[in-house]
């Protein structure tokens, strides 16, 4: 019964619907490196019959693996993270040259406030800067119409079309009507023409004209994609505003006029001139940087000024309104409630090289995943964390500058699935460029930040399948790195023993600490208690930060629910006061 | 309860306590129940042991994802350091699920406290309980369903 009522109707979250909408199109071909809020694009996808679908290296392959499957004649989707945009950027730039076979669909996810990244890039600039036409869905439902939009767009007009979405389209659900999927005959292969897919200068040069004459097209089916709304009101002030910013306006604001574009490169000059020419007044509403208003004022409207404050962190209902100058709500911070910080988790095995780091009181340089939590306290044992695998060039380049006695402080720290998304060709560097830096590598066996994904190194595939392991002692070993020590993540002594040693060494040395993220095997030991009549709280324990260790009103103790028995609080206790709880009954 | 005005309500916990599940549950029981619905959270970093949150709003049509500051309808809160830090969001008169309703703490130390709060949530959500049971079906592997299911029974049962 209640079916009948929701028939071909789904809640779905944005990505969910990402990956429906390129499943109603016929895709054949997905790819993607895991980040978030992009990942659940792939993990949906992998559910759709007929789709090939595969966890890449990192994000330049996952965008050359679509862009052959298209070039081929098959239609292709490719997911990212907007710092992935970054590492994807050289292959997008020259495929806006190149042009596409099969429609290739590229979905650029940013994180406007920083939930779970390290900027907040805008990459709408990204569509301007390549020259490929852009799509800005503002919910579920628009996220898989213009998905599969998005695809016919990219075969009428021969081009890669960026989709760009944001967190809070990606991990928001909405009701999505559900389309039959198009009935595409088996992707034919396409023969490769070399002037087209062979950039060298003398093609590339006829490429860039075809690119131009192409975006002229572009401007004016633009045009087509843009919504007007009349409001409640005088109709004196009208609005300019994009993807989710649209729904603030509409719910703060249901008197003021809206222009909303959803093609937002090329930009629909002709309607936004008409719009703006109609109305008193006009506001831009968007998220992160000035990119509509620059072009609204490019074409000489005046747009009222919003300062710079708006700039920062995620849009919401309540910031629009501000910026509209409409009433807000204000409520006081509830003063000694902080939100709960992220941690480690109990039993995670990135803890104890932390522990050991900051012992020592070397510089980490680190890298992105669960283990940058390192550097939060009490570990504070992380000291860089830039981009992906630049924690393994940082620590060269400290060498560099400072000579070998510098690498005798500082050691790179790196997680598996980042060390082979692009770690490994900054230990080569330091290999080739004769660098004695000691590089840890945090192997926990999966992409644990994400949601624990496969990778090259797991020995499985995005669809379950089995996968070839890649070794990471034979691979570094092949890099040309000699001194290579794999250990167990919970021994102190050992960890502690092999990483001074590391250190000591005029060699490049990698430490690779092998244990699996604790949230892949639910199996846990015995948990351990505190023995309140040793216990002096000289807090060695709570230095490890570990959620389980607990003060209570009596002094510390562990909480029997959270402890997995990693032992290593055991092992720090120099009294002797911690003791499984087996043995202490 | 106005069904013409979009209803919203936060559900609050700590990273693993279960309100995604909750929350997820309540999403597809008004969108089961026939409405406009809406669900927003935050993964990733954000997960590990940290402050969780999930915001739902439903109602005939509903534009916004988030719900605007201090117009919080229903606060379900599986940790009563949550429950502190999230009240002034909710409007006056707003009903508070916590940890401080009668058998909740009991309940509280089961994986499954979070589907007892959900049942005393039902009192207040104008969903039918096939609308309920057809969403905790679709959220809860089946073989929790009975503990789960069972503790949704309780919190639907109690007397309020």
């Amino acid at each position: 019964m209640i079916e009948s009522v929701r028939k071909n109707e789904a809640l779905l979250s944005g990505n969910e619907a990402i990956a429906r909408g390129a499943y109603e199109a016929g895709v054949r071909v997905g790819t993607a490196y895991p980040g978030t809020p992009s990942t659940e694009i792939l993990e949906n996808l992998r559910t759709y019959p007929g789709v090939n679908v595969e966890w890449s290296v990192n994000e330049k392959v996952a965008v050359e693996v679509a862009s052959g499957a298209s070039f081929s004649g098959a239609r292709a989707i490719v997911a990212m993270k907007h710092v992935g945009l970054n590492v994807a950027a050289d292959p997008l730039m020259t495929l806006a040259y190149t042009g596409v076979g099969g429609g290739m669909v590229v979905v650029t996810a940013d994180d406007p406030g920083m939930h779970s990244s390290q900027n907040e890039q805008d990459n709408r600039f990204f569509a301007r800067f390549a020259g490929i036409p852009m799509f800005e869905p503002g919910d579920s439902d628009e996220a898989r119409r213009l998905t599969r939009a998005a695809f016919d767009l990219s075969e009428r007009f021969d081009t890669p079309v960026l989709l760009r979405v944001t967190t809070r389209i990606s991990h928001s659900k909405g009701i999505v009507n559900l389309e039959e999927p198009e009935t595409r005959p088996g992707a034919q292969r396409i023969p490769l023409s070399p002037p087209k897919y062979v950039m060298l200068p003398s093609f590339a040069r006829q490429r860039a004209v075809v690119k131009l004459e192409r975006l002229s097209g572009l401007r004016r089916e633009t045009e087509k994609w843009v919504f007007s709304e009349k409001g409640t009101g005088d109709g004196k002030t009208g609005v300019i505003t994009s993807g989710v910013c649209y729904h603030y306006v509409r719910e703060v604001a249901p008197d003021l006029d809206i222009l909303r574009p959803v093609m937002t490169y090329p930009f629909p000059d002709e309607s936004v001139k008409q719009f703006a020419k109609t109305h008193e007044k006009i506001l831009v509403i968007e998220e992160l940087d000035t990119y509509l208003t620059d072009q609204v004022r490019a074409l000489g409207m005046e747009v009222q000024d919003l300062g710079s404050w708006w700039k920062l962190g995620e849009l919401d209902p309540d910031r629009v309104a501000k910026m509209l100058g409409k009433p807000v709500c204000e409520i006081p911070v509830t003063e000694g409630w902080p939100a709960a910080a992220p941690v480690m988790c109990p039993g995670c095995p990135h803890r104890s090289t932390f522990a050991v780091l900051k012992e020592l009181g070397v510089e980490a340089t680190g890298d992105i995943g669960c283990y940058t939590l390192g550097a939060l306290p009490p570990l504070n044992a992380m000291h860089t964390c830039v981009n992906m695998g630049g924690g393994v060039s940082h620590a060269f380049g400290i060498e560099k500058a400072h000579g070998p006695s510098a690498s005798e402080t500082t050691v790179a720290v790196i997680g598996d699935s980042t060390f082979l998304h692009s770690g490994i060709t900054s230990l080569l560097d330091i290999v080739y460029n004769g660098g004695t830096t000691t590089t840890i590598i945090l192997d926990n066996s999966t992409t644990a930040m994400t949601g624990r994904q496969h990778h090259p190194g797991t020995g499985f595939r995005l669809d379950g399948t089995p996968a070839p392991a890649v070794d990471l002692e034979t691979l570094c070993r092949a890099l040309g790195v000699n001194d290579i020590h794999t250990i167990g993540a919970y021994n102190l002594d050992l960890l502690r023993r092999t990483i001074k040693e590391a250190l000591a060494r005029r060699e490049p040395s990698v430490i690779i600490v092998k244990t699996p993220c604790v949230l892949l095997k639910r199996e846990h030991k015995m948990p351990y208690r505190i023995d309140r009549d040793i216990c002096s709280d000289c807090g060695s324990c709570t230095d490890l930060g570990c959620p389980a260790i607990c003060e209570g009103d009596d002094g510390k103790y562990i909480d029997p629910v959270l402890c997995v028995g990693c032992d290593l609080c055991r092992q720090v206790c120099e009294l002797e006061a911690i003791q499984v709880i087996e043995k202490a009954l | 309860m106005n069904i013409e005005k979009t209803q919203s309500i936060l559900f609050a916990g700590l990273g693993g306590q279960g309100i995604l599940v909750a929350s997820g549950i309540t999403a597809l029981a008004a969108f089961h129940a026939g409405y406009d619905v809406k669900q927003s959270e935050v993964h990733g970093m954000a997960q590990r042991g940290g402050s969780v949150s999930s915001q739902i709003r439903f109602g005939k049509k509903v534009h916004s994802p988030l719900i605007p500051q201090g117009t919080v309808d229903i606060l379900v809160a599986v940790h009563p350091r949550e429950s502190a830090r999230n009240r002034s969001q909710v409007r006056p008169g707003g009903v508070i699920i916590d940890p401080s309703i009668p058998n909740a703490e009991e309940e509280l130390k089961n994986k499954w406290g979070n589907l007892y709060l959900l049942g005393v949530l039902s009192h207040y959500l104008p969903f039918s309980p096939e609308a309920w049971h057809s969403a905790i079906r679709s959220v809860v592997p089946q073989k929790y369903l009975e503990v789960n299911m069972m503790a949704f029974a309780r919190g639907t049962d109690r007397i309020l």
